[in-house]
């Protein structure tokens, strides 16, 4: 009746992530308690959880980012203190069995459920409004995309307390992830949820290409787009190309987990190593997928508060498209160790060190971007500069591990670790953090506080070289990854400066939280009326902060790169009168209930519970066919509501 | 609001029409286009099973091998079969946009009974192969080919149910 699930999948006798779970259930359930009694759940379904609104998801996007961010980070912060204490005689506080889960968990979250939420949610606030138009191509879609995100989310952590999670890495390598050596639930959860979280994922990217090449501003040709657009496109190119191949693979490994197929097997005749080559076909391509909007929003920040044009337009856009193209082609440089032979080898590590070129390219024309601009230190911009200083450091430790005997002596050592995490902190996170602070007005109608927002970047900055230099140095001395006991006593005074390193994120990321509460106490006095805090030079600040629904009242004309600089410097309007009716694709709960039966099958199948499989299964193809043959989708907002909003805008904005 | 004006992209003296400066496409256009983009992830979906076929096609584990268990005869009708069908899909589609209804149904139905008729000779096939001892479990190489193509057989069985 129930498969697999008995009261053993609950951890009675693990204290750690009994009381974990305990406790994130009574926040939850003080938190529903809280919404009910205080009567929100109208407003939240009507508002934001039905929501169709490009700017509604990208900001519920973030916020998943968010929240997940914080579990992933527990993660990385027990890991660290486990390293610190289980030295020479001490074992530390956490068990192998737990302690491998933490740090599967702790990648898989980090990269598909913090590092994609923010990017993609990013991405869906600011590209129509970039554009100058209304919404994404297919609204309804980009809310079940959404919900599917967030339902991976959901299962993911739902491992913490009924059953466990994989103890095989992030990348999730058989032999090890087969039934042979890991019969339990955790793998299958793992592959569930990315599974689910990738359908999400790729019609995410599907919608979003559809929108940049479909949909623009009259005038808005290929060439005046913002660079931000341009990264978008190619990130999400790099979606549809690579995302299909990773749901492929994890289709085989499903097969030979749960109806015994031998395509990674040892036995059978499976070839585990080409698991780990369509893996990182995929997985290569996924680190532009993350960096390159990164790219973008660093595009933004440095013209705008440098009040310069960016500097050499056109050669970025040909670096950000270059980098798309030779993302496919150095995949093997993951796994040089496999014994490709050495031709093999020398193709991709010299296809690795040539992708660091176009990317110099871009440091450079950021350099020459500031370079006699009058910058105005913000936080969004300290975020950037402490980007350019540490990226740097982890393209050249990239450029040594791309030359493959290097790489046979550093290979899955802690050098390797702080490399990555040197290029996804410095790159991605940082631009995160970056488009935070700078679009958090244009989302919310208020700016953020800006000492607690520098206090957090340099908390960050220097906590993230506190906990990574040391790595690298470890990584040398010959400390390999993964480690939940340290052999080696005389590796501990490094171990406890990266631990002081974490802390001092930890303390970052308090900042932070900080910085919310009080901007929204303060947020009377902190009001955006203009809708252009910042000097701006893109189309999103020439509407309102918050924008209406609509976004522009009128499409905007297009004449420049910069459009809305023009405008600012030739007086030139965005949106003039006479308004029209405006259609607006009306709210949808199909993408809430998609992602619920999303949640069903998906535990169910972990479960090995066939019944409510199947249900899970036909309820989702129902939905679909409903959503298919409904009609009516389209509200319209008239002349005169449009012509109300936007004068009430245009009064508050002269006051200002 | 619909501008049909054309601006000439500076420095180049060129027209920019037909590039994208005429403001956001019609919904069909969109639609359509969204969909070719959905195709072409397909297709890279795919590319990744045939690259695992590929790979995994000598890896036989001592069970049966391509030749022993191929019926070059079948896979010539079932090929008809799908290219009758493709040309059929396409009539219909003409006959749909001149709204010729009748003409759009008869098409259908050849569509249809062609892509039924493929599926059937798939899974009898298959049904042989399992009763012969050469199902998916049995080798590499036949859960290459048992996932391969039963991905194909589903996306020939879901265009079966959307005519329904």
């Amino acid at each position: 009746m129930l498969g697999r699930l008995t009261w053993d999948a609950i951890p009675f006798d693990q204290p750690i992530p009994l009381v974990t779970s305990a406790v994130v259930l009574i926040i939850i359930f003080s938190v529903l308690v809280l919404i009910t009694v205080k009567g929100w759940v109208p407003y939240l379904w009507r508002e934001w959880i039905t929501s169709v609104d490009h700017k509604r998801i990208g900001v519920m996007y973030v916020l998943l980012g968010l929240v997940m961010l914080l579990r992933g980070f527990a993660d990385a912060i027990m890991m660290r203190s486990q390293q610190a204490l289980a030295i020479g005689d001490s074992q530390g506080y956490l068990p192998p069995d737990h302690y491998d889960q933490i740090f599967s968990a702790h990648g898989s979250i980090m990269i598909f459920f913090v590092a994609m939420p923010f990017v993609i949610g990013m991405m869906n606030f600011v590209v129509p409004l970039q554009l100058g138009v209304r919404d994404v191509a297919f609204p309804v879609l980009n809310s079940v995309s959404f919900w599917l995100t967030a339902s991976g989310a959901l299962l993911i952590n739902v491992s913490l307390f009924i059953g466990n999670f994989a103890r095989t890495g992030w990348m999730n390598y058989p032999p090890l992830s087969e039934l042979a050596f890991s019969p339990d639930v955790g793998v299958d959860y793992y592959l569930w949820s990315l599974q689910i979280s990738g359908v999400g994922t790729l019609m995410a990217g599907i919608n979003m290409v559809t929108t940049i090449l479909k949909l623009r501003a009259p005038g808005m040709i290929y060439f005046r787009m913002p660079v931000f657009c341009w990264t978008a496109l190619a990130s999400n190119m790099l979606i549809i190309a690579a995302f299909p191949v990773l749901t492929a693979t994890f289709v085989m490994l499903l097969l030979d987990r749960y109806v015994g197929m031998h395509f990674f097997t040892n036995d059978g005749g499976g070839s585990a190593m080409m698991y780990v080559n369509l893996f990182w076909v995929w997985g290569h391509p996924e680190v532009y997928i993350l960096v390159l909007p990164a790219f973008g929003i660093y595009s933004e920040v440095a013209a705008t508060f440098s009040g310069k044009p960016l500097f050499g337009y056109r050669s970025m856009v040909l670096a950000t498209l270059g980098i798309c193209v030779l993302s496919f082609m150095v995949w093997l440089h993951h796994f040089f160790t496999m014994g490709a032979g050495a031709d093999v080898n020398a193709f991709f590590g010299i296809m690795s060190m040539i992708i660091a070129v176009p990317t110099g390219v871009k440091v450079f024309n950021w350099l020459f971007t500031m370079f006699h601009g009058r910058v105005v230190f913000k936080p969004p911009i300290l975020w950037m500069i402490g980007f350019m200083v540490t990226f740097v450091i982890g393209g050249m430790t990239g450029v040594l591990l791309a030359v493959p005997p290097v790489d046979f002596i550093v290979h899955n050592s802690t050098f390797l670790v702080a490399h990555f995490h040197n290029v996804i902190i410095g790159g991605v996170v940082f631009a995160i953090m970056a488009g935070y602070n700078y679009w958090f007005p244009k989302a919310f109608g208020f700016t953020l506080h800006e000492g607690l927002g520098k206090a957090s970047f340099w908390c960050w900055f220097v906590g993230f070289y506190l906990a990574f230099m040391p790595l690298y140095m470890l990584g040398l001395m010959g400390m390999t990854r993964r480690l939940q006991h340290i052999p080696d006593p005389s590796w501990r005074p490094l171990l406890l400066v990266a631990e002081l390193g974490a802390v001092v994120i930890f303390i970052g990321i308090l900042c932070q939280i900080a910085q919310l509460v009080v901007s929204i106490r303060t947020r009377e006095s902190r009001r955006d009326l203009t809708g252009d805090p910042w000097d701006g030079r893109t189309l999103e600040w020439a509407t309102a902060s918050p924008p209406p629904a609509y976004n522009f009242a009128v499409l905007p004309e297009v004449e420049t790169i910069d459009a809305f600089w023009e405008m600012k410097q030739t007086g030139r309007r965005a949106a003039e009168p006479p308004y029209q009716d405006i259609e607006m694709p009306r709210n949808d709960p199909i993408g809430f209930i998609t992602a619920f039966f999303a949640v069903v099958l998906g535990f169910a199948a972990i479960w090995h519970i066939w019944w409510i499989v199947i249900l899970g299964f036909i309820a989702i193809v129902i939905t679909a066919l409903v959503f298919g043959w409904s009609e009516n989708r389209e509200q319209e907002i008239s002349a005169e509501e449009v012509a109300l909003m936007e004068r009430a805008r245009l009064d508050a904005g002269r006051t200002a | 609001m619909t501008t049909t004006t054309i601006i000439a992209e500076p420095g180049h003296g060129r027209l920019a029409h037909g590039r994208g400066a005429d403001g956001p496409a019609p919904t069909r256009t969109v639609v359509a286009y969204g969909f070719w983009i959905f195709l072409l992830s397909d297709f890279v979906m795919f590319s990744g099973l045939f690259a695992t076929y590929a790979v995994l096609s000598g890896h036989t584990a001592g069970g049966p091998t391509g030749r022993e268990l191929f019926n070059l005869q079948n896979v010539f009708i079932e090929t008809a079969c799908l290219l009758f069908s493709s040309y059929t899909a396409g009539l219909g589609a003409l006959s749909a946009e001149r709204a010729e209804v009748g003409r759009f149904y008869i098409f259908s139905l050849f569509t249809f009974v062609l892509g039924a008729a493929f599926l059937f000779i798939e899974i009898s096939e298959f049904a042989g192969m399992v009763a012969k001892g050469a199902g998916p479990s049995r080798s590499a190489f036949l859960s290459a080919f048992f996932t391969l193509v039963g991905m194909h057989g589903a996306h020939v069985t879901s265009g079966l149910l959307w005519f329904v």
